[in-house]
């Protein structure tokens, strides 16, 4: 997604050339491609508008950055408003003064609510409260029977009797308070939004155990219905926050956002896995960039941000545009690489990389050997690695502990990485990087692509 | 001693003791649920009833002064609601999922012109009901061809023939029956990710099926999540059919493979086999569902439909859910479920097109008779107008 999502925005910013700020034109035609993203990571139509309109809003006119290429420096933005929009207060437990605190779960059929009520029973365990279950799904077959199982796999006793669910939920608090448990989790039927007589049955639970937080459980995988039940729930529970279900799965979870957006309340938790203790508090940055279909790449560009020193990357520019990359300026910019991460992702994300030297296959746990191999080399060698003969090999080999067979290959590559460079012309970004430093460098010629 | 699917038996002896002992109580709160659930029918078609004209209501919004002919149709649906006394027919619940494209047609009056403030209606409406946009790109591009290449009227009813038309043709694919082999042991398999309703689907299966004759046995291949056996049990003695359970935590290919065999015994000819939900990223997970299809097509079953279980609910990911279970055990169809809510379930669209699956029966409650077979006109004519489809 990232791979596609960036070639996008770099083709559309090609027309950018050496302008210095980002064009209105420009970023409609990103803003469309937020669109489609946001879209597909299932956030609500009523939601990307609004975001849009703010992402539109900081990006018209926006300066060019120096170390980030128009499309990262949007990407960045977006992520900022998704993270903005995701985040904002968390959700602080603060315990009645006159025990037990109360949390009423509600939420759809399926969402997860028996399985989080028992996740979160055993949290406020781990906090050193002693929490009591309710069971007032009588509804679905062997709700109760799973919450009891539940119970009992995490030591904390369930209570729930065949009467109706408002009573179960009162007599439940009743029993908390006979027992001295000092939290009580009501479980609920899952119910649809729509359904009058359910809504009205949740909001009598409600009242009978006047909770001191309502959540509301949510599955990540929801679609543009996330907005429908998570308003007319709020509008019938006011609801204090939510719990955000099945997060392992692959789903990019559009639905928190929705559902942040719609309800201003704070996703208090996501539930991690079928493991009871898959059960964490939510971090709105990891949330923002899994929407957005980009996972750790944004938080590289982050750093590529702060990390990249553009002097560094002049001066292999410089070497680049004469022809004479060498393996001190290959060296230079792998340790600028190494500060960043991972180096096929960061390979990836180099502003104005080639794309040729983007394919290259370089591995992660080939990097130290190819340091390995450079440093070994005599200066002289670095400079100009056609002196390297058979023995200058075999002497090399022996210094880093390779074979001359991979001191062999880093010599071909290399050779071909040059032809390539030397081919392919200037990228934007390096050449955007020159033309910030040196006045006369204006003209862009971007890479073809 | 819940959470080790397929990790062998670590459960002592003492804890088995002890779920005997809940086990036991499950069956007595059972008892009270069922007769709860059961007796008062009058409380389903009010349920039904309040639905309906919830539905009658929003017509009349939508159509917003449209023409007599939907203010009839919704008043007319209304004073139905009114009379459903005794048990609201079925297709109507469906009717829920219905007009999602009335709303932007609506607004259209009888022989308008078609501009593009009208398609960008459209797109919305289609993306709301979570069609996902490359489907709905897709479907407005061949509309915008086919307007642009006027081989359609460029006015309301030329729009809505063509795009009816298009999406029925999404949403035709393959070979919607259930399939049955009289002189076999068939084997339905039910897969799906966690909380699509695999459980329910199969209790409400079990009783249509037997009601049409064929002798059925529910096997409990859900031996993962809490209390999902005990689920089924009820399920079973609702549709008053077999059930054969495992232990907890027993590998699901066994207890599949008694069932099954169960079943050959007892001269049964159909076995409708549960499995734990899983997400299709687990990919542990997704191999034991492959061994459970390998076991259950050994003699004497044979696995003659593979339904993934599907939330109306869900979004896009329900792509990637059909894809993944598709390729791991060869998905034969879809249950869309919990389509009596405020979901449209558009992403079956982009699964039927996409993966050529068809989609089977759908799910449209808690009720034992809240399943229906899949009828794409009904679906695509509820889409636009919430007409009832064989009438």
């Amino acid at each position: 997604m990232f791979e596609t999502l960036t070639e996008r925005f770099d083709q559309i910013f090609t027309r950018l050339k050496s302008r210095g700020r980002l064009g209105d034109a420009e970023v409609d035609e990103v803003l469309r491609e937020i669109r489609v993203a946001l879209l597909e990571g299932d956030v609500a139509l009523e939601v990307v508008r609004d975001l849009l309109e703010r992402i539109r809003a900081r990006c018209s006119g926006a300066e060019l950055s120096r170390s980030l290429t128009p499309a990262q420096q949007v990407i960045k933005v977006v992520n900022e408003e998704l993270t903005a929009t995701l985040g904002g207060e968390t959700l602080v437990i603060r315990y009645a003064s006159a025990p037990p605190t109360v949390v009423l779960l509600a939420g759809l059929q399926g969402a997860g609510k028996t399985t989080a009520a028992a996740k979160l029973a055993l949290w406020f365990k781990q906090q050193g409260r002693h929490p009591l279950l309710v069971g007032t799904d009588l509804q679905r077959p062997a709700a109760v029977e799973q919450l009891r199982v539940l119970g009992k796999e995490i030591g904390v006793s369930v209570f729930s009797e065949a009467s109706d669910p408002v009573t179960v939920a009162r007599r439940g608090v009743a029993e908390a308070i006979r027992v001295g448990r000092d939290v009580v989790i009501v479980d609920t039927a899952g119910r649809l939004s729509i359904d009058e007589a359910l809504m009205a049955e949740m909001r009598e639970i409600h009242d009978a155990v006047s909770p001191n937080y309502t959540l509301l459980v949510i599955d990540a995988m929801t679609g543009q219905d996330a907005v429908q039940t998570a308003r007319t729930f709020h509008d019938r529970l006011a609801l204090d926050g939510v719990i955000l279900s099945k997060v392992d799965g692959d789903a990019r979870g559009g639905a928190a956002l929705s559902v942040k957006a719609v309800v201003g309340r704070p996703i208090a938790f996501i539930s991690t896995g079928e493991r009871i203790g898959d059960f964490e508090s939510f971090h709105p940055d990891r949330m923002a960039s899994r929407i957005l279909g980009m996972g750790d790449v944004l938080s590289l560009i982050e750093r590529a941000e702060s990390v990249y020193d553009e002097a560094s990357s002049q001066r292999a520019m410089e070497s680049l545009r004469s022809g004479r990359f060498t393996f001190d300026d290959f060296l230079e910019q792998l340790e600028q690489m190494k500060k960043m991460g991972p180096l096929s992702s960061v390979l990836g994300m180099l502003p104005g990389l080639p794309k040729e030297m983007k394919n290259a296959t370089i591995e992660d746990r080939d990097v130290a050997r190819i340091e390995a191999i450079i440093r070994s080399m005599t200066s002289k060698e670095r400079q100009n690695p056609s002196v390297i003969d058979g023995s200058r090999r075999v002497r090399i080999a022996n210094g880093s502990g390779t074979t001359t067979a991979e001191v062999n290959k880093l010599l071909n590559q290399f050779k071909d990485m040059q032809k390539m460079m030397r081919s392919s012309m200037m990228s934007q970004g390096l050449a955007r990087a020159a033309k910030g430093r040196k006045k006369k460098g204006g003209r862009v010629t971007p890479a073809s692509r | 001693m819940l959470f080790r699917r397929g990790r062998g038996a670590d459960a002592s002896a003492q804890d088995d003791g002890a779920l005997a002992t809940e086990s036991a109580d499950a069956e007595e709160r059972a008892a009270i649920d069922v007769r709860d659930r059961a007796a008062p029918d009058s409380e389903e078609s009010d349920h039904g009833a309040s639905d309906q004209s919830e539905f009658g209501k929003t017509a009349v919004d939508l159509a917003g002064g449209d023409g007599e002919a939907t203010d009839a149709e919704a008043t007319l649906e209304r004073e139905e609601a009114d009379q459903a006394s005794h048990r609201v027919p079925r297709t109507s619940r469906f009717g829920r999922a219905r007009g999602f494209l009335s709303a932007p047609l609506g607004g259209l009056r009888r022989g308008a012109r078609v501009d593009a403030g009208v398609i960008e209606e459209l797109e919305e409406a289609l993306l709301l009901a979570d069609v996902g946009y490359a489907t709905t790109t897709r479907l407005l591009d061949g509309l915008r061809s086919a307007l642009a290449a006027r081989a359609i009227e460029a006015d309301t009813e030329g729009l809505v023939a063509y795009l009816r038309e298009a999406i029925l043709n999404l949403l035709l694919v393959g070979d919607a029956t259930l399939h049955h082999d009289a002189s076999v042991t068939n084997v339905w398999l039910f897969v799906g990710v966690n909380g699509v309703g695999k459980t329910t689907t199969i209790g409400k299966l079990a009783s249509r099926e037997r009601s049409r004759g064929r002798k059925v046995v529910l096997a409990a291949g859900d031996t993962f999540r809490a209390a999902a056996g005990e689920q089924l049990d009820l399920w079973a003695s609702r549709a008053q059919v077999e059930i054969v359970q495992g232990a907890n935590g027993a590998d699901p290919s066994s207890v599949i493979f008694d069932a099954i065999a169960h079943a050959n015994a007892v001269g049964a000819d159909l076995v409708l086999a549960d499995s734990a939900g899983r997400l299709h990223n687990k990919t542990n997970l997704m191999e034991e569902l492959k061994k459970v299809r390998r076991v259950a097509d050994r003699e004497p079953g044979h696995v003659v439909e593979v339904l993934l279980v599907l939330d109306a609910t869900t979004g896009q990911n329900g792509l990637t859910q059909a894809r993944e279970f598709a390729a791991a055990v060869g998905i034969t169809g879809v249950v869309l479920t919990k389509l009596d809510g405020t979901a449209k379930g558009g992403i079956v669209l982009a699964i039927s097109s996409e993966l050529g699956l068809p989609i089977k029966l759908v799910g449209l409650g808690e009720g034992i008779d809240d399943l229906a077979e899949f009828d794409p006109h009904e679906f695509v004519d509820a889409l636009f107008f919430g007409v009832e489809a064989g009438d």
